[in-house]
């Protein structure tokens, strides 16, 4: 905000002129970037191809309509594949997560300089990486199949879980667990009386979120060969098979429509 | 009862908060400290049952020197310190007689606590610790459902289950309303008289202070700046630990009101 | 001695368990541990394969040690090039789309309609999975980046209309209710009403939905959407667990860095 002089009069302005300037100058650096960005993209794509996309897209909706219902029998096996790896790759992933979380928040941490780094360092490297390119690699290692679907699940929730519990044990009340150590009692049940109980809604909540991500998640990883429905997804398209992809999409799109009610109750009662 | 011998407190930021103080109380005596904001009274409290690292000097609680202990030890003798605090500090979603039972955590194994298996003879004590202050029919209630003035009677009880020979008590009545306050502290010390516990009061309301203790020490940066009993309590000396200010009012209202209830 | 001290001592006390219903509790315990046996059995866990496959887990571990950043740098290069370019050019695109639809989906200040088809929209595009889009875009608008920046781009709508809405629901209602006071058009409260207060955070959000978008436009390349992820798709084809671990050491690096600044550019504007 800035008050000028012009001809002897005030103007009021927003800014002044430097900031003023300073501000159309990043707006132009942004355009520039953005314009170049834009080109980088449109310098590989055939453009016939775009603006052929309307018919292509019609073309593929008329041969997905209507949905071949009655492959729904040969869906139900690997929906249930998707469901339990979804699951059980939370749980497997909060049970490593939690000791990562105490080791990496700075006021549970055995060690500040030693165990703190290497806690944030797996939080790190497990969460920067996606889930299916765990699942890509997994498959390599451990062979194609639910179980590695189930490894990149819950390899990739532990750094996401880990980092919200660490943020909530952070934010606890000291004071409670200064006055369950003046009682006298140990190191672990002042974990279990003083913080355990304070951080036990960011639990739940944390549990039920990433429960319902995975759930996503674990519907494309068939893609890489990691299990699931994503695997019939994968079958389909590759045989140009447009009615059953139509049929699958509509059953990931009803499961995710599902996982997302079921998570938003279990979260309110909780909460 | 409990001796502090020459105890200091330098913090890491290098601001002294005690500076040689030596204290003793005497088995069942309550004792008020009073001091400005800073004066280092939540310090002393906290470095008698080590929650505070002291620097130096000793504390020496019956034949145990506190200062010298290994973990296990200190631990040991922690259940021997009740603890009262400021704003309750009960563990909010942990029910009341939880709280309560969480002062017998030095007395039981790690299995027994997590799964709240307590032994008969410890529920038994927590029901009639309750019952001394009236909240036993709330035992099954969570301890954030509960009024401030009820919660500082869960975290007396939780601080009595030890089974203490000292109360450490940091500013009870800071967090509640004038009438609550005065049934706090008439509570306190009613209990330390049944018990004959030893007690340190930190309070910063000096009238309160003065109605219900039969000793007073004032604390000014750290030393100690006034040993002796309400009475001596002369505006001289609450300069001394406060600076100047007009007195006088403190000190009449105390005498006008002794038996009035604050509404 | 009250008399509810009386009923209470010398009886065992247990903590009143979570959910008070025993009917309830006990269907809730049961039917937990049949699903977990359930689903445990249906995992098969081949695990001749495993104990082969830890020979080239361990592989990778060590390939993780000794990074190959050199014999495939061209494609590293570009295929990061490309991601970043995807990123940043879904985000802008996606922010620009999305202001005018989070605020028709806030319902304080949207009409019903326009809010019921703005949710909608939001509902359908945080539906659909990031790579089920892309899938579905590559189809139709052959391989390459426009299908990761149109799959980007759509996904950023949903992120970001909902929590701009949400935003708008919560805000402070008597600074934008003191500016419609003045009887200022639609616009007007706006920008002087609204503007001012949600702008912090969607400068907050945008910033950390270019890292997101980053991030995903790593794996869009698995399945022909543009970006690194179809350099380590081939990478890991091949067997080559040092590019591999090269392009990931190169994701988390960009990703942490990301990080950072959206921290510092978040604590600056808010």
């Amino acid at each position: 905000m800035a008050i000028t002089t012009i001809d002897g009069q005030k103007v009021w302005q927003r800014r002044d002129r430097n900031t003023q300037l300073r501000s159309w100058a990043l707006w132009l650096v942004g355009t520039a970037i953005f314009m170049w960005c834009w080109q980088q993209i449109s310098a590989v794509t055939t453009w016939p191809f775009f603006w052929d996309a309307p018919r292509i897209a019609a073309d593929i909706g008329g041969r997905a309509m209507p949905p071949r219902w009655s492959y729904m029998d040969k869906l139900w096996a690997p929906l249930w594949d998707t469901l339990n790896i979804a699951t059980l790759g939370t749980v497997m992933a909060l049970m490593m997560a939690v000791p990562v979380a105490f080791m990496a928040a700075r006021n549970t941490t055995p060690s500040a300089l030693f165990v703190r780094p290497i806690a944030l360092l797996i939080i790190v490297s497990t969460r920067s990486i996606n889930s299916l390119i765990w699942a890509l690699l997994l498959v390599k290692i451990l062979g194609p199949g639910v179980f590695a679907g189930l490894v990149a699940i819950s390899i990739r929730s532990i750094g996401f879980c880990a980092k919200l519990l660490y943020e909530a044990i952070e934010e606890i009340d000291e004071s409670q667990v200064e006055a369950i150590t003046a009682t006298g009692a140990s190191r672990w049940q002042v974990m279990a009386y003083g913080i355990v109980p304070q951080i036990m809604p960011a639990f739940a909540g944390i549990a039920v979120f990433r429960w319902d991500i995975n759930l996503r998640e674990s519907t494309v990883l068939g893609l890489v060969g990691a299990g699931g429905i994503g695997l019939q997804l994968q079958g389909s398209l590759n045989t140009l098979a447009w009615p059953q992809v139509s049929l699958i999409l509509l059953v990931i799109l009803l499961a995710v429509v599902v996982s997302e009610w079921v998570s938003a109750k279990v979260r309110g009662a909780i909460i | 009862m409990l001796r502090l011998e020459k105890l200091t407190k330098v913090y890491k930021t290098g601001d002294k908060a005690l500076n040689a103080v030596d204290l003793e109380v005497p088995k069942g005596q309550v004792l008020a400290l009073i001091g400005p904001s800073g004066a280092g009274k939540s310090t002393l409290i906290r470095c008698i049952n080590r929650l505070v690292e002291p620097t130096s000097g000793t504390v020496r609680l019956g034949d145990v020197e506190l200062t010298g202990l290994g973990l296990g030890g200190l631990r040991r003798e922690r259940r021997r310190m009740g603890m009262i605090f400021q704003e309750y500090a009960l563990v909010e979603r942990l029910t009341v007689m939880e709280n309560v039972l969480s002062g017998r955590l030095g007395y039981v194994g790690f299995w027994r606590s997590f799964l709240r298996k307590f032994p008969q003879s410890d529920v038994d004590e927590a029901f009639r610790l309750l019952d001394r202050v009236g909240l036993v029919d709330m035992a099954d209630k969570r301890a954030d459902e509960l009024s401030g003035g009820q919660r500082q009677r869960v975290g007396i009880c939780r601080a009595l289950i030890q089974n203490p020979s000292v109360l450490l008590v940091d500013e009870p009545t800071a967090s509640l309303d004038p009438k609550t306050s005065r049934q706090i502290m008439r509570l306190i010390v009613e209990l330390c008289e049944e018990r004959k516990l030893a007690a340190i009061v930190n309070i910063h309301d000096v009238a309160l202070a003065q109605m219900f203790v039969s000793r007073i020490v004032g604390l000014k940066l750290g030393t100690m700046v006034f040993d002796g009993a309400p009475s001596d309590l002369t505006e001289e000396v609450l300069t001394r630990i406060y600076g100047d200010e007009d007195w006088s009012e403190t000190i009449q209202k105390v005498d006008e009101d002794e038996e009035v209830d604050v509404a | 001695m009250s008399a509810a001290l009386d009923e209470r001592l010398g009886k065992p006390w247990k903590k009143p368990p979570f959910i008070s219903s025993p009917g309830l509790r006990w269907t809730l315990l049961i039917g937990s541990v049949i699903y977990l046996i359930l689903a445990m059995n249906s995992i098969e866990v081949n695990w001749s394969r495993v104990y082969r496959g830890l020979d080239r887990g361990w592989q990778f571990v060590v390939a993780f040690a000794n990074p190959d950043f050199t014999s495939r740098a061209a494609e590293i290069k570009d295929g990061m090039i490309e991601s970043a370019v995807m990123a940043l050019t879904s985000t802008v695109v996606g922010i620009a789309i999305s202001i005018p639809i989070g605020l028709g989906a806030a319902r304080n200040i949207s009409i019903l309609p326009v809010y019921l088809v703005c949710r909608s929209i939001v509902a359908v595009s945080r539906a659909l999975n990031e790579i089920v889009v892309a899938i579905l875009l590559v189809a139709i608008f052959g391989f390459g980046p426009l299908a990761g920046f149109l799959t980007l781009s759509f996904a950023t709508i949903g992120f970001l209309s909902k929590l701009l809405a949400e935003e708008i629901e919560d805000m402070d209602k008597v600074q934008a209710e003191a500016v419609r006071a003045t009887g200022a058009s639609w616009l007007q409260r706006y920008v002087y009403g609204i503007h001012p207060q949600v702008v912090p955070r969607l400068i907050g959000l945008s910033i950390y939905r270019l890292d997101i978008n980053f991030r995903e436009s790593a794996v869009l390349g698995i399945v022909g959407a543009g970006g690194i992820g179809a350099t380590l798709n081939t990478a890991f084809d091949r067997y080559e667990f040092d590019t591999a671990a090269a392009i990931l050491l190169v994701i988390i690096a960009v990703v942490m860095v990301l990080e950072y600044l959206s921290g510092i550019i978040r604590a600056r504007v808010q």
